[in-house]
Parts: structure tokens; C-alpha cells; sequence
């Protein structure tokens, strides 16, 4: 960081990366654009911007065809559930893993991670009649355990890596003062770890609110959250792409404005132990 | 209470027996020095006794009650790090607070107790202070009160010094030494600083390689250390050693001699000086001496040797250790 750095190379570098974030974000941007347009404006050709017709309708018919408020509800439970649920799994997994590796420790990880590498589309099927038969069918219970095992290898990976930055001789202390295996998690190793363990819920709340495949596939109408809110205005008649747009910005607005608000959080905690 | 006895206690890892096979008897009250070089098995010693490893084979008794699979949380031992292992979320009060509160005492118990500590320690001031905000040497002492307010049946020591400067170390030294009369608990305590163990100890046990080369008084093992190892280890500057003629002469393969039990001005040996240095109360010389080797000598003062001087040597005959052949003393 001690580089020295003239004016141009600042602004250079600084225009590059107004580049890249536009770049990234002008999908979105576009989508959030589009909500605003008349269905005819949308699917002007060229694209109309300056001179596109503004309107607020979208919003409103969207909001009066279906129940945003229950895919909303849907939603928050879904993710911050199986996000709770698998915090609770994964702290002591992590801790094992970190504090008291056996020789297949790395190969487990190793095993847990490449998990995440098998498409979700191989195992579709037997999942489907699983839950099926199970009565999780579209059920928030069902989508919370079935996301939460999604998300769980990466959980773990990521707590893994927080517990290694924590000096082993400080649960030993704990040890000796005499706290159980129960107080040495819950006083000690927790609150230290607590920025990792911030930014670990924040990230896989976001990956659990937008997960689509699983909760599309395993919902029908009870427990479907906004993917599948969005999901259905693509529908058979047609795409209405200005209401579409309309009901993905509603749906990821939520998750836009904890990202907004958490990322110094989110950015510290992924690039936490890059650098000591 | 704190008495601990091992009995042949062992512990390998994998197929490397880190500890051969030891037994000691600890008595209650007795401040004892595990001392040796790096990698000879003190700390991996001292963390069998605090339950923070398993023993392979063996028995660890605890005031006469079978320890060895207990929880370190319940042998009732407490232990100082050498990192300290301070709790960093936590304010002084709370470390210190931490085993009372892991022991269930009362809030109100619990601050009594821990203010009392924190008096004896110099700690008021800094009660409601995070570590971060702490010296060394003031860590260590919030370690030592963490260690003290539970009352402990013996308190163990992990080089607990070795973080701080030479000038602290001392006074923490004579603190540790203090607080040890003061409660007259059993403590044991690693080190590979033979001053520290030579200063504070009843008893000190020298291991190498796992394996306990002798137990003793700290002038027992100065005056009659039981074999090369101990000779060699205990002592600073270390004992001269010496094979060949000489030896043979006292009956013995290796004979070891002081350097502060060499006197310098007439005498058996001549040789020439190589380096002499002069720090007023002391002067230190190496001397090359005929048909024997290098010697190193210590007196006491200021002798005005130089380098190349030609002096006469002259070893106190009663001061003179014998080995045989297997580096065991002849006495």
C-alpha cells in the first residue's frame, strides 16, 4: 500500500474502477430501469432511454396480482433459517476441524468443498421424490434443511479458516480455567471469531436469498420465496418484461440493501487472514 | 493441597516417544524447575500434567487421586502461558473473573475475589482495560491473577518469561518468586534458562530428550551433578571438560572442572591466553593449556591477563568431577 502514487495514476485507476463496477452492475441497473418503462418502451428496438415513457404502474400491478408480503415472508425465514441452522452445525464441525485435526482432516475438507462442484441438476430427481415422500414438500422446514446443507461445506470451509487465525493456547487457558467444551465455544472461541462469524451468516443469508434452482424446484405455493415470485411472471402467455423486471427489482431489494449496508463487513471478513 | 506424582508416564506421537517413561514425585508446596534444552520434553511434560495432552502409558496422581484421564478443567491445576492466552475480548476484570465464573461463583464472590487479586498484583488501575492495552509485563501479570483467584492446588508455568526483556524478567522473576512464599503452593515451572531455574527453585529436574538426567537441589546439582549431561548443563560459564592424560590421571575417561574453581597465578597447567574479557567484578579467560586443551576460567576481580599472556593455572584438587566411560560420575 505504500506505493507511491501520482495524481494520473489515481485517477486512472480510480476511472478504471468506476469501469468494472459499472460493467458488473449494469445488468441490474438496466433491470431497475426497465421496472420503470412501459412494457412497450421495454421491448423498444434500439433500446429507448432518454426518450422511454416513465411509469409506476408495473409496481403497482405486480404488488395486485400476487402476495408479495408471503413470498417476502417466505423468503426471510427460509434464508435466515437455514443460515441459523447451519451456523449451528458448522461452529462445532469448524472448531474440530481447526482445534483437533485428525490425519484426514485436509481430505475431508477437501471432500466437503468438491461437493460443491457436483451440478445440482444429477441429483434433482432423487432430492424431488425424497422430499416427496417425506412430507418436506414445499415446506419452509424442507427448503430451510435442504439449504442448509447446500451452503453448509461452504460455511464450514469459511469458519475453518477464521478458528485457524485463533491461537490454540487461548482455549487451552480456557481449559485449564475450567470451561467445558460448551463455555470454551460459547465464551470464547465465539466472541473472538465473531467478525468471521458476521460476515459468514451475512454471505450465505445472501447466497440462501438468492438461491432459484432448489426453491423453485422443491415449492409450489405455501413455502416459495421470491425466486419463484419472479419466476412467475414469466409467464405462458408471454414475457412482460417491464413487469418482470418490476418484480425482480422488488425481490432483490431487500438483500440489495443489506449488502449496501453490510459490505465493509462482507469485505473484511472474506479477505480476513489474506494478509498477517 | 498439591501434591502430584508421576508414574512412568509416557507419551509418543505416532512413532516418536517424545517421553520414554518418567517418574517424579512432587510434594506439595514445593516450587519445581523443569529445566533442559529445547526439544528435550519439559513443556510436552508440564501440558501431560495440565490434562492438555493425553498420556500414551502411565499414571498422573493428583494429591493421591488417579488424574490421568481427567479433564484438564477438572484436575484443579491452573497454568501461565508463555503467550499468555489472555482473553482479548475480555477486560482484565473479566479474565480474571473467567475460572470463578467457570467454577459458578456468585457475581458478588466473584468481584471480591477478583479485587483482592488485582491488589496483590498492582492491577486496580487497570481492571477495566482490554489486554491490548497492556504491557508484557503487565499480562503477565493478569495471567498470574487469572491463575491465582481459583485457588488452585498447584499452578503451572509455561516460560512464562521468555516474552519479556532481560530488565523485567528479573523483577517478574523475584515477583513469581514472592508470590510463592506468600502462598506456598505447589508450582511447577519450564524453563531453559538455567539462571531462572537455578534462582527460584527447591527442586529442579533436568530432562534431555524426554528422559530425567537428574532431580535435585539447585546446589546439589551444582556440586554434584550426576553425569556429563547435568555437569555440562548446569552452570554458566559452563563446567570445563576434559579428556585424555589429564583424565586419566584422576582415574576417570572425562573430568569437569568450574571455571570458577580454576585459581590463576601459579599451578599445575600453563598455557597461553586467547581472549580475556574484563567486566570489573569478573574477568573471563580463555586460555589454550598445554597438552590439555581450551580452558575456560573465571575469576573473581580484575587480574590483568591480556591476550598472549603465558599464565600458570591451578584447579581446586577438591573441585574436580569425575566421569566414566559412560558419562556417569565417579564419586
Amino acid at each position: 500500500m505504500a506505493r507511491a502514487s501520482s495524481p494520473r495514476r489515481m485517477i486512472l485507476t480510480t476511472l478504471a474502477a468506476w469501469g468494472v463496477a459499472l460493467l458488473i452492475f449494469f445488468p441490474v441497473l438496466w433491470m431497475i430501469l426497465t421496472s420503470f418503462k412501459t412494457e412497450a418502451s421495454a421491448v423498444a428496438n434500439p433500446p429507448e432511454l432518454l426518450s422511454a415513457s416513465w411509469t409506476l404502474e408495473n409496481y403497482a400491478e405486480v404488488w395486485a396480482r400476487s402476495d408479495y408480503p408471503r413470498f417476502f415472508w417466505n423468503s426471510v425465514v427460509i434464508s435466515i433459517g437455514s443460515t441459523l441452522l447451519g451456523l449451528a452445525v458448522a461452529i462445532p464441525a469448524a472448531w474440530a476441524m481447526a482445534f483437533v485435526p485428525g490425519k484426514r482432516t485436509k481430505d475431508l475438507l477437501m471432500w466437503m468443498l468438491s461437493t460443491k462442484m457436483m451440478p445440482a441438476v444429477a441429483v434433482m430427481i432423487p432430492i424431488y421424490l425424497l422430499f416427496q415422500r417425506l412430507g418436506l414438500f414445499d415446506t419452509k422446514t424442507g427448503l430451510i434443511l435442504a439449504l442448509m446443507l447446500m451452503n453448509l461445506p461452504i460455511i464450514t470451509w469459511m469458519l475453518y479458516t477464521y478458528f485457524k487465525e485463533i491461537p490454540g493456547e487461548i482455549l487451552e487457558a480456557a481449559r485449564m480455567d475450567g470451561a467445558g467444551l460448551r463455555s470454551e465455544i460459547l465464551y470464547v472461541l465465539t466472541p473472538m471469531a465473531l467478525p468471521g462469524i458476521a460476515s459468514t451468516l451475512l454471505l450465505n443469508v445472501i447466497l440462501a436469498w438468492n438461491e432459484a434452482f432448489w426453491t423453485i424446484t422443491l415449492t409450489t405455493t405455501k413455502a416459495a420465496p421470491l425466486s419463484a415470485f419472479i419466476a412467475s411472471f414469466s409467464a405462458p402467455q408471454g414475457l412482460f418484461y417491464a413487469k418482470l423486471s418490476a418484480a425482480s427489482t422488488m425481490a432483490i431489494a431487500p438483500i440489495l440493501i443489506l449488502g449496501w449496508f453490510s459490505q465493509k463487513q462482507l469485505v473484511r471478513g472474506l479477505t480476513f487472514g489474506a494478509v498477517k | 493441597m498439591g501434591q502430584i506424582t508421576l508414574k512412568s508416564v509416557r507419551k509418543s506421537f505416532g512413532d516418536v516417544h517424545v517421553i520414554p517413561g518418567v517418574d517424579l514425585e512432587i510434594r506439595d508446596g514445593e516450587f519445581v524447575v523443569f529445566v533442559g534444552p529445547s526439544g528435550c520434553g519439559k513443556s510436552t511434560l508440564l501440558r501431560l500434567i495440565a490434562g492438555l495432552e493425553d498420556t500414551t502409558a502411565g499414571q498422573i496422581l493428583i494429591d493421591g487421586k488417579d488424574a490421568t484421564d481427567l479433564p484438564p478443567a477438572r484436575r484443579g491445576l491452573a497454568m501461565v502461558f508463555q503467550s499468555y492466552a489472555l482473553y482479548p475480548h475480555m477486560t482484565v476484570r473479566k479474565n480474571i473473573a473467567f475460572p470463578l465464573k467457570m467454577a459458578g461463583l456468585s457475581e458478588a464472590e466473584q468481584a471480591k475475589k477478583v479485587e483482592a487479586a488485582a491488589k496483590v498484583l498492582n492491577l486496580t488501575a487497570y481492571l477495566d482495560r482490554r489486554p491490548g492495552q497492556l504491557s508484557g509485563g503487565q499480562r503477565q501479570r493478569v495471567a498470574i491473577g487469572r491463575a491465582i483467584v481459583r485457588e488452585p492446588a498447584a499452578f503451572l508455568f509455561d516460560e512464562p518469561l521468555s516474552n519479556l526483556d532481560a530488565a523485567l524478567r528479573v523483577t517478574m522473576r523475584q515477583e513469581i518468586s514472592e508470590l510463592h512464599q506468600a502462598l506456598k503452593t505447589t508450582m511447577i515451572y519450564v524453563t531453559h534458562d538455567q539462571v531462572e531455574a537455578m534462582t527460584m527453585a527447591d527442586k529442579i529436574v533436568v530432562l534431555n530428550a524426554g528422559r530425567i538426567e537428574q532431580v535435585g537441589s539447585p546446589l546439589d546439582l551444582y556440586h554434584f551433578p550426576d553425569n556429563l549431561f547435568v555437569a555440562g548443563f548446569i552452570g554458566s560459564p559452563k563446567m570445563n571438560l576434559i579428556e585424555g592424560a589429564e583424565a586419566a590421571r584422576h582415574n576417570a575417561r572425562t573430568i569437569g572442572i568450574r571455571p570458577e574453581h580454576i585459581g590463576v597465578g601459579s599451578g599445575p597447567w600453563e598455557g597461553t591466553v586467547q581472549l580475556s574479557e574484563h567486566l570489573g567484578s569478573d574477568s573471563f579467560v580463555k586460555v589454550q593449556v598445554d597438552g590439555i586443551g581450551v580452558l575456560n576460567v573465571r575469576a573473581g576481580g580484575e587480574i590483568g591477563v591480556h591476550h598472549g599472556d603465558r599464565i600458570r593455572l591451578n584447579p581446586e584438587p577438591d573441585k574436580i568431577h569425575r566421569f566414566d566411560a559412560d558419562g556417569k560420575a565417579i564419586r
